[in-house]
């Protein structure tokens, strides 16, 4: 059904462009009137998209309050945004992310050496509009827009006040990015051209119905390119081993915010559009890549760990754990059935939340410090009760203990692999040593940086946590409980989505199997 | 017995915008005998009053679709959307000379004249419609850009620049000329259309016919391939652009692109689409292939030369280069035959071209605003630091870099979009991929400047050039760039009628 007059989506995705504007009018010197303005819109932002959620009717597996304008008719590009079960969680963890990001920014120093807080907050507001967008829209060309934009803001907030080695990381993220993406911009104008529109909805329909055909014959055909065309693109920004470089090092390099905002939404913009386009658009090829997918994605869960435990830098650490806890996500799609995807996206919530806590701890640490080393702690909770707390909650969340978030998406990934028709029995199995391995880093992390004797005097009188830093931690600690207490509740909104995924997916099984 | 055409049959107000600037030129030179040395800028005012008067004229013939000068000059859509791109170039490098002439002291009332002269040029090559009228409106346009490239002498480099672009479009002219003499041999007839009917008709009957018109098309392709500078004809490219004035290699960037990708596409697409030698799956023009070659190298080959540049005006002659590839993709396209893609492909080049126009005289105008009176300060060091100094110029040098780059929400972006599509359409899978490849090139030299403002400490350039009429095209370019960007409909609607066919084919 068309909405008539402004969809609550609108209103969500253009508020951020609007707070953007409004501090582009407040003078540079007026810090803490842009820091509120950013923090507000912020909120507010966060606000609307929990009613946007509450408004949500889990019963329908299609597009919700649908809004739709025409941009570039003769081509069949048209502004278009909705929600369904897969996007209305990721929309609500980016409003979610975003203020949380916002306070560790005023908590932390970066600007007294860096300045320029004004345009900093600026970016945060436009990355903020991008990642709402590319999750929101319907339509190839859009997306691919609002997929790219977020390059820019990130590269900024990278380079500019990043660490040492902040431009090597930005223009490295930036092309590495870049490279992947423009391949799928010629499968997004091929798939545009035969279908004769961009809008996602009607090129599954189309697709499902026979109508659109893209010659499948194995994993070299038509069909395949394109599958790999916007596949490479997605891996890169998950990111899946073997494309992983370009992570460690803008995670190392990037202010504590840019990390929290990458490792807990940007890189969902890969596994998401994997569900949202590869699966229906292309079945057959995802069909007969799926294993192929799988095995990278289970190296890339045991390399992730493997490198994660060998690291000395605690944020180095963090950003190959991302690697390992991606890998999951990417293998539970690629299961291809309900439990796997349903964890996935669990699983993409899970590791925003958890490793985004981790990221911020490790910023919190560093502004202590001044390093990431883990050698230079120890102890730290006898000097940080509090903060040892939660950092012990947000860990063990990480790592997958029952009872928290963590272990509910694994888990749930680990069911689909098992029973998967494409996967099956050995990916799980190497998978489920993933998990012993993240333990095993990251109670080593832990221990290393709380535990223990704390004989450094550095340690001993260290600032305890202000409320900005406050803010942003406990709300990840009730989010990390809610999840691993009472999961159905982020179940319930993505069940017939992801059934009708998988109905559009496993329609093609047949067909696959005629081919020689 | 020749007939004698009645001035009714000339259908002279068609060509009102060209005809009325060129006129404009005869007689400013005049005029400006009369204004004093002290005051030139008056001249500048008058020519880019001439601007604007054309630019109304066209705004007024926009949408008519008809024969001039006896089929020699065609008013349609593609004219008139050219004269936009033209004009507006015309326009900013007008306003950009004011201050930068100057300031180097360099400012004569020549170099306005000069400057109408060779917008008229351009403007007839957009509307020709016969191989006579390309090749006299391309003389037009270029002899007074070898003046204008000298226009600092006695300055060695600018010298250099001068001769060495005359000397080689000398050349060009002459291939040119010589390829339009076979074709007249193969075909009989030197208007663009009715070479369309010629070839059929000589195809059919064989003989030496497809011989000569392949030499014919190859050696106009050599001279217009000079014009807008592709590989392998990019050599004079970034030694001119170096050494002319900035305004003046802005003016010639776009404009002589505009010119002769118009002629390119009315020639070759228009003209010559029946020109097949070997039949395959598909219908495409024997001239497909080394079209697509020569995109695809001028893309590789713009761009890899690009990085290894220090001087922005350098660097900016290479990407000048490489987006002339990015456009003769467009070409390529159109030698498909498959209903509507020649249409496509046109409106792509167009759109790139608007798009272009935007950000390349956007990045021109910033690079003249760093650059010292004595022409230095034109290193891509100089831009270190940059967003403390000026943030507003520096802002905006990011906006054009992430634009040239192809990055959505600016015009760069779509342009990109509208070629790649026609050209997936076309069949031409292999050039798209280098396409896309080679622009994730361009992305690191392009960011190298975004570094530099932005990323890496400095004191910053204080910007002498940055005068206020200076900023002005900057801001128009920068609203150009990113408005195209985000409502590109404002400029797709404008080319909705395009059509690339000989025009008794039309219904």
């Amino acid at each position: 059904m068309e909405a008539t007059g402004l969809s609550l989506l609108t209103v969500i995705l253009f508020l951020p462009l609007v707070g953007m504007t409004i501090m582009m009018f407040i003078p540079e010197a007026q810090g803490r009137n842009i820091r509120y303005t950013a923090l507000g819109f912020s909120l507010v932002t966060f606000a609307l998209t929990l009613v946007m959620w509450a408004g949500f009717n889990p019963a329908l597996p299609g597009l919700q309050m649908v809004q739709r304008w025409e941009w570039l008719p003769s081509f069949g590009v048209s502004y278009f945004v909705g929600v369904d079960g897969v996007s209305v969680l990721l929309i609500v963890l980016t409003g979610f992310i975003m203020p949380v990001a916002i306070f560790a920014s005023m908590a932390s120093h970066i600007f007294e050496d860096r300045g320029r807080e004004k345009i900093y907050y600026i970016f945060m507001m436009l990355l903020e509009w991008a990642m709402l967008g590319a999750f929101m829209i319907q339509d190839l060309i859009v997306f691919y827009i609002f997929f790219e934009i977020t390059l820019v803001p990130m590269y900024f907030l990278i380079g500019i006040w990043g660490s040492e080695q902040r431009v090597y990381a930005a223009v490295k993220f930036f092309l590495y990015t870049l490279a992947g993406s423009v391949l799928m911009l010629l499968a997004i104008l091929y798939v545009g051209n035969q279908a004769g529109t961009f809008a996602i909805p009607e090129i599954i329909a189309q697709v499902q119905s026979g109508a659109l055909v893209f010659p499948f014959s194995g994993l070299f055909s038509t069909q395949s390119f394109l599958f790999l065309g916007f596949f490479i693109a997605m891996a890169i920004k998950v990111p899946l081993w073997p494309l992983h470089s370009w992570l460690p090092d803008a995670h190392v390099q990037a202010p504590t915010a840019g990390s929290v905002i990458l490792a807990g939404v940007l890189l969902k913009l890969g596994t998401y559009g994997m569900i949202r386009i590869l699966l229906p658009v292309f079945p057959e090829a995802s069909i007969a890549w799926a294993p192929i997918i799988g095995v990278l994605a289970v190296i890339g869960i045991i390399y992730g760990a493997w490198v994660s435990y060998a690291q000395t830098d605690a944020k180095k650490l963090v950003a190959y754990s991302s690697v390992s806890h991606m890998g999951f996500i990417v293998l539970g799609i690629f299961a291809l059935n309900t439990q796997g995807i349903q964890g996935a996206v669990l699983q993409m919530i899970n590791h925003g939340i958890s490793t985004g806590g981790l990221f911020l701890i490790v910023g919190m640490l560093y502004e202590r410090r001044h390093t990431k080393a883990l050698d230079a702690y120890g102890g730290i909770w006898k000097a940080l009760p509090i903060f040892g707390a939660i950092s012990l909650l947000v860990t063990m969340s990480s790592m997958g203990l029952p009872g928290l978030n963590g272990f509910i998406g694994e888990f749930t990934i680990l069911l689909g692999t098992f029973g998967s028709d494409v996967l099956g029995f050995f990916f799980a199995l190497f998978a489920t040593l993933g998990v012993i391995l993240a333990a095993v880093y990251m109670l080593y992390m832990f221990q290393k940086v709380f535990m223990g004797e704390l004989d450094k005097e550095e340690n001993k009188h260290l600032h305890p946590l202000n409320w900005q830093e406050y803010a942003a931690l406990i709300p990840i600690v009730i989010v990390i409980l809610l999840i691993g207490i009472y999961p159905a509740m982020f179940f319930a909104p993505m069940d017939s989505t992801v059934g009708q995924i998988v109905a559009q997916v496993s329609q093609f099984v047949t067909t696959i199997a005629q081919v020689p | 017995m020749i007939p004698v055409p009645s001035l009714n049959d000339l259908n002279l107000h068609l060509t009102l915008p060209a005809l009325s600037l060129t006129v404009w030129a005869c007689l400013l030179l005049l005029i400006d005998l009369w204004v004093p040395n002290t005051r030139k800028q008056t001249t500048a005012w008058l020519a880019a009053g001439g601007v604007v008067f054309a630019f109304v004229a066209n705004a007024f013939l926009f949408n008519v679709n008809d024969d001039a000068f006896m089929g020699m000059f065609r008013a349609d859509q593609f004219t008139a959307f050219l004269n936009i791109v033209i004009l507006g170039t015309a326009f900013i490098s007008i306003l950009m000379s004011v201050d930068y002439l100057k300031r180097t002291k360099i400012e004569r009332g020549e170099y306005y004249v000069l400057l109408l002269f060779s917008t008229s040029g351009m403007m007839f090559m957009a509307a020709s419609n016969d191989v006579i009228m390309v090749f006299v409106a391309l003389e037009l346009l270029s002899i007074p850009l070898y003046v204008l490239s000298a226009f600092r002498a006695p300055e060695l480099k600018s010298e250099e620049s001068g001769l060495k672009y005359f000397i080689l479009g000398a050349f060009a002219s002459a291939f040119f000329v010589y390829g339009a003499a076979l074709v007249y041999g193969a075909t009989g007839t030197t208007n663009i259309p009715a070479m369309f009917d010629a070839v059929a008709l000589g195809l059919a009957e064989g003989g030496s016919v497809p011989v000569l018109l392949l030499l014919g098309a190859g050696l106009m392709l050599v001279g217009l391939g000079f014009k807008v500078a592709v590989v392998p004809f990019h050599m004079w490219t970034p030694d001119v652009y170096e050494g002319a004035p900035s305004p003046v290699t802005a003016f010639m960037s776009i404009g002589a692109k505009a010119g002769g990708f118009a002629a390119l596409l009315r020639i070759l697409a228009i003209g010559l689409p029946g020109l097949i030698v070997a039949g395959g799956d598909q219908t495409i023009a024997s001239w497909q292939t080394i079209s697509w070659i020569i995109a695809a190298a001028t893309m590789i080959i713009g761009n890899l030369a690009a990085i290894a540049q220090t001087n922005i005006k350098r660097m900016l002659a290479y990407s000048s280069i490489a987006h002339a590839g990015y456009i003769m993709m467009a070409v390529a396209a159109a030698g498909t035959a498959q209903p509507g893609l020649p249409e496509a492909a046109a409106q792509g080049a167009l759109f790139y071209l608007i798009a272009y126009m935007f950000t390349n005289m956007g990045a021109f105008a910033i690079a003249m605003a760093l650059e010292k009176d004595d022409g230095t300060g034109t290193n891509i060091e100089d831009f270190v630091g940059l967003s403390k100094s000026r943030p507003t110029l520096a802002l905006m040098m990011a906006v054009f870099m992430l634009s040239l780059t192809g990055i959505p929400g600016t015009a760069g972006f779509l342009g990109k979009v509208f070629v790649f599509g026609p050209s997936l359409d076309a069949g031409l899978i292999a050039m798209a991929v280098i396409g896309v490849l080679t622009s994730i090139a361009s992305g690191y030299y392009y960011l190298r400047i975004v570094v530099n403002m932005y990323l890496r400490e400095g004191a910053g350039d204080p910007a002498v050039g940055a005068t206020p009429y200076l900023n002005w095209a900057a801001y128009a370019c920068f609203a150009g760039t990113l408005i195209l960007g985000i409502v590109p409909f404002l400029a797709t609607d404008l080319t909705s009628n395009v059509l690339m066919a000989a025009s008794h084919m039309l219904p």
